[in-house]
């Protein structure tokens, strides 16, 4: 039984996850405390759930990717321009009409967000077009739009931080259904849907035959470039939600920083999750959980009191202790140091 | 079972004797022996899987062998890898160049045994030495340039150069001049003759008879793990050489088929003129249902390339393919599946298992990408579908669910005909289906193409080994230097079938 649980494969994530909440609670004796209030639930538990969906959208999406064999490191400035080009968009002004005192929105909102969206889709179309058409290596082919996309995402907001002034909009990144914040509801709603068409349609089989032996995969007449290029759409779509989920939250858009460093955490989520970087066999809920044991990790860093300017060496220090515990070799040679050897016994 | 020639065994330079060898439950070699004169080219002959390279790798120290003697010189040898093997003066170059292009000359030719002095390496010495080994084979070349800014041919010399070090007495070359223009070999042979005055003793392997004829003293055949014999090349015509190669008893067992279609149909798949550059001459070829075609050829003579023409792995330049009567252009191999084709192709590691997948996985494989990503196969129909096919083809497996690359490679291969049959194809082609595995699986696999056959699929039939080819095919087109050299009613005898693949010396 105990061995059964230690030998599968989300034992470690959720150990870690377990372990960093634990912590947290040692320094924070209400961390763990859930409110309810006005309809909500509050606590810190749901705070961290509603900032790491950003970051579960986008894992979802790099996780799919990377089990073509392939790396999106795009996903940051897609983040940025989604969330710039729907700042925009939205915008807000207030009018005074009659007395009453209304905001509106520069384009209608339902538009503003699909053409977020649309532009989100078509740089994950770009990306896996230079991949699977011109068989470029997936991490030069995404560094281009990596590079040029926080160009144009402050090309967008012309260099200054956009706010957004339309209080619907807020909804996304704040609002509440069933008293959960609505972002979680989003990535629950994409986790699961991508789940369904995995498992329901031929497409997981398919993924895992193109990460493990592409030149197989065609043989046996799958749709790889096909596929290959939907997959960096579905990640580009990711990163555009997030970028709603993003700027909805802080009501503004930040071409330089919203969405920085999120293609690591990303990769990083994905790798936590025990998904292997060269391709294949993937896990979804390990993703899922890697996303959430980043998003615990920073606001542990900040909920402590780390002081901000040795927040990142932190980060990393946890992050290299938490690979290593993940590691079956580590943990096999740990177990040589600790346990001493049985009286007698020859080394 | 032929003649031996024995008389001069007693001056061999390296003897051979009684030399077996078994991997697991296979006997690949059995109580063979071989003598080298020094002074003298040896030919080793035999069709793939005769075990050839097996004897080499026994010579050489890679694979120690199980019972014989080996003598060099008189003195018993027992050589356990590569380098003892060359410590004791036996040079190898094999058929792949295993050297360093971003190298220069005089490195490749030293690199891991750098003559020192002191800490340093010796430059001035390496460079000496390097011109000198290299004017030993009539090559005055700038050892200092780096050697990818030499033709393969001065590779190849640089190859031997290093294999022969100073004092080497005996040089064994794999397949030296699949490689190399028809010049280069020349310069080779004239490089070989030198060393062969010099008192060398030389073994000598390759598929090419007019090479073998052109250079070799002495010829040993081999056939299925054991010596047929040693000939000179004037007691042995190419024609009795293939002969030898092939055995004749294989050609009173065969199995005669004659459900030959006796009124001439519409082919189901008919290629005019179908090329590729640099890869296929313009061939034509038609295959009707039920019928097998063979393709008998040596490697590189434009099997595999015709294969996967037809099979939209490689796009033609030129040509129109038929199917069904329907012209049409292949250019994935999805396309040629949705028209009711299927391949398992040579490279069964590299384009036919995906490793990590179960057999169960990999049998739905192909059919679940005929039927798109919607139309998803259940696991339970995927298993039904893998079960039945376990069991018809009888391949070894815990269960569906254990990953294909825990399989053997008899049982990879039939569970990607499994992939295939379950695709219900009308034309099947198999490259090389039976290379690399056990000899039993071997004639499972067979029975099982001859079954389907007369169940009315048509087979395109590829492989390098004359008497399944013979035995199988309802008619056996011949390919050489990459173009269609003939077409032979099934049953041809496989002398004719042989000479026809090596015809030039013929």
């Amino acid at each position: 039984m105990m061995r059964r649980l230690l030998a599968h494969r989300m034992f470690w994530p959720l150990l870690t996850l377990v372990l960093l909440l634990a912590l947290n609670a040692a320094f924070n004796p209400g961390f763990l405390q859930l409110r309810w209030r006005d309809g909500h639930l509050y606590g810190n538990l749901i705070d961290i759930l509603n900032r790491a969906a950003p970051l579960v959208l986008v894992s979802l999406g790099m996780t799919m990717v990377i089990a073509t064999r392939g790396i999106d490191i795009s996903v940051g400035a897609v983040v940025a321009i989604s969330a710039a080009i729907a700042a925009l968009m939205v915008g807000g002004q207030l009018v005074i009409h009659d007395g009453v005192q209304t905001v509106t929105s520069r384009f209608p909102m339902p538009l503003a967000l699909a053409a977020a969206l649309g532009v989100a889709l078509l740089c994950g179309l770009w990306n896996g077009l230079l991949v699977a058409g011109l068989g470029l290596q997936p991490i030069i082919a995404t560094l281009i739009l990596m590079v040029a996309g926080r160009g144009i995402a402050q090309l967008i907001t012309g260099g200054q931080i956009i706010t957004v002034y339309y209080p619907p909009y807020f909804f996304l990144g704040n609002g509440h259904l069933l008293g959960l914040p609505f972002s979680v509801f989003v990535a629950a709603a994409v986790a699961l849907a991508l789940h369904l068409a995995l498992t329901r349609t031929a497409l997981g089989l398919f993924v895992q035959a193109i990460g493990i032996n592409p030149a197989a995969a065609r043989m046996a007449g799958v749709p790889q470039k096909l596929i290959t290029v939907g997959v960096y759409a579905f990640c580009g779509l990711c990163a555009g939600v997030a970028g709603l989920l993003v700027s909805s939250n802080v009501k503004s858009a930040d071409g330089n920083n919203a969405g920085q460093l999120m293609e690591l955490d990303a990769i990083l989520a994905v790798t936590l999750g025990g998904t292997l970087l060269n391709g294949g066999r993937f896990s979804l809920a390990g993703s899922v959980l890697g996303a959430l044991i980043i998003q615990t990790l920073t606001s542990t860093i900040y909920s402590i009191g780390v002081p901000p300017e040795v927040n990142l060496v932190v980060k990393a220090g946890v992050v290299f202790a938490v690979m290593l515990l993940q590691s079956a070799e580590f943990r096999q040679a740990l177990r040589g140091w600790v346990s001493r050897p049985a009286p007698g016994a020859v080394r | 079972m032929s003649t031996t020639r024995t008389s001069e065994a007693g001056t061999a330079l390296l003897a051979l004797s009684g030399i077996g060898k078994r991997f697991g439950a296979i006997r690949v070699l059995e109580g063979v022996s071989l003598a080298l004169r020094a002074g003298e080219v040896h030919a080793l002959m035999g069709q793939n899987g005769a075990g050839k390279s097996t004897l080499i790798k026994v010579l050489t120290g890679v694979h120690p062998a199980d019972e014989g003697e080996i003598r060099l010189g008189g003195v018993p040898i027992h050589p356990r890898s590569p380098g003892e093997a060359q410590g004791l003066g036996i040079a190898t170059v094999y058929q792949e160049v295993n050297l360093c292009p971003n190298l220069s000359v005089a490195e490749n030719i030293f690199a891991g045994r750098y003559p020192r002095r002191g800490w340093r390496i010796d430059w001035a010495r390496v460079n000496r030495e390097a011109a000198a080994l290299l004017e030993r084979l009539q090559l005055r070349i700038d050892v200092t340039r780096l050697l990818a800014s030499y033709p393969v041919a001065v590779q190849q010399m640089v190859a031997i150069a290093r294999a022969l070090g100073m004092r080497s007495r005996v040089l064994i070359l794999d397949e030296p001049t699949s490689s190399l223009d028809k010049d280069e070999v020349a310069q080779l042979f004239a490089v070989l003759r030198q060393l062969r005055g010099e008192g060398l003793a030389i073994l000598f392997v390759s598929h090419f008879l007019d090479e073998v004829y052109a250079i070799s003293d002495r010829i040993t055949v081999l056939r299925n793990g054991q010596r047929v014999g040693e000939y000179t090349p004037a007691e042995l015509p190419p024609q009795a050489l293939v002969a030898a190669m092939i055995g004749r008893e294989l050609s009173a067992e065969r199995l005669h088929r004659n459900a030959a279609p006796a009124t001439p149909r519409e082919p189901l798949l008919a290629a005019q003129g179908i090329a590729r550059r640099g890869s296929l001459e313009p061939v034509d070829l038609a295959i009707g249902a039920g019928e097998v075609l063979g393709l008998a050829g040596l490697l590189g003579s434009g099997r595999t390339e015709l294969a996967r023409l037809l099979f939209g792995m490689d796009r033609a330049d030129a040509g129109e393919l038929r199917v069904r009567g329907r012209a049409v252009r292949l250019e994935q191999p999805a396309q040629a599946i949705a028209l009711g084709l299927a391949m398992c192709p040579e490279e069964r590691k590299s384009e036919g298992i995906v490793a990590d997948l179960s057999v169960r996985e990999n049998i739905a494989l192909a059919l679940q990408a005929r039927m798109g990503v919607w139309k998803h196969l259940s696991r339970r129909r995927q298993l039904e579908i893998a079960d039945g096919y376990i069991r018809a083809l009888g391949i070894k497996t815990a269960d569906a669910e254990t990953p294909i690359a825990q399989l053997s490679g008899g049982n990879q291969q039939k569970a990607l005909l499994a992939r295939w049959l379950a695709t219900e194809p009308s034309l099947l082609i198999l490259d090389e289906p039976t290379r690399g595995i056990d000899v039993g699986a071997k004639q499972e696999i067979m029975d099982e193409i001859l079954r389907l056959a007369r169940g009315g699929l048509a087979v395109l039939f590829i492989s390098s080994e004359i008497d399944e080819v013979a035995r199988l095919s309802d008619r056996i087109a011949v390919m050489r230097a990459r173009r269609k050299v003939a077409e032979l009613p099934g049953g041809a005898d496989e002398r004719t079938i042989g000479g026809l693949i090596a015809s030039e010396a013929a």
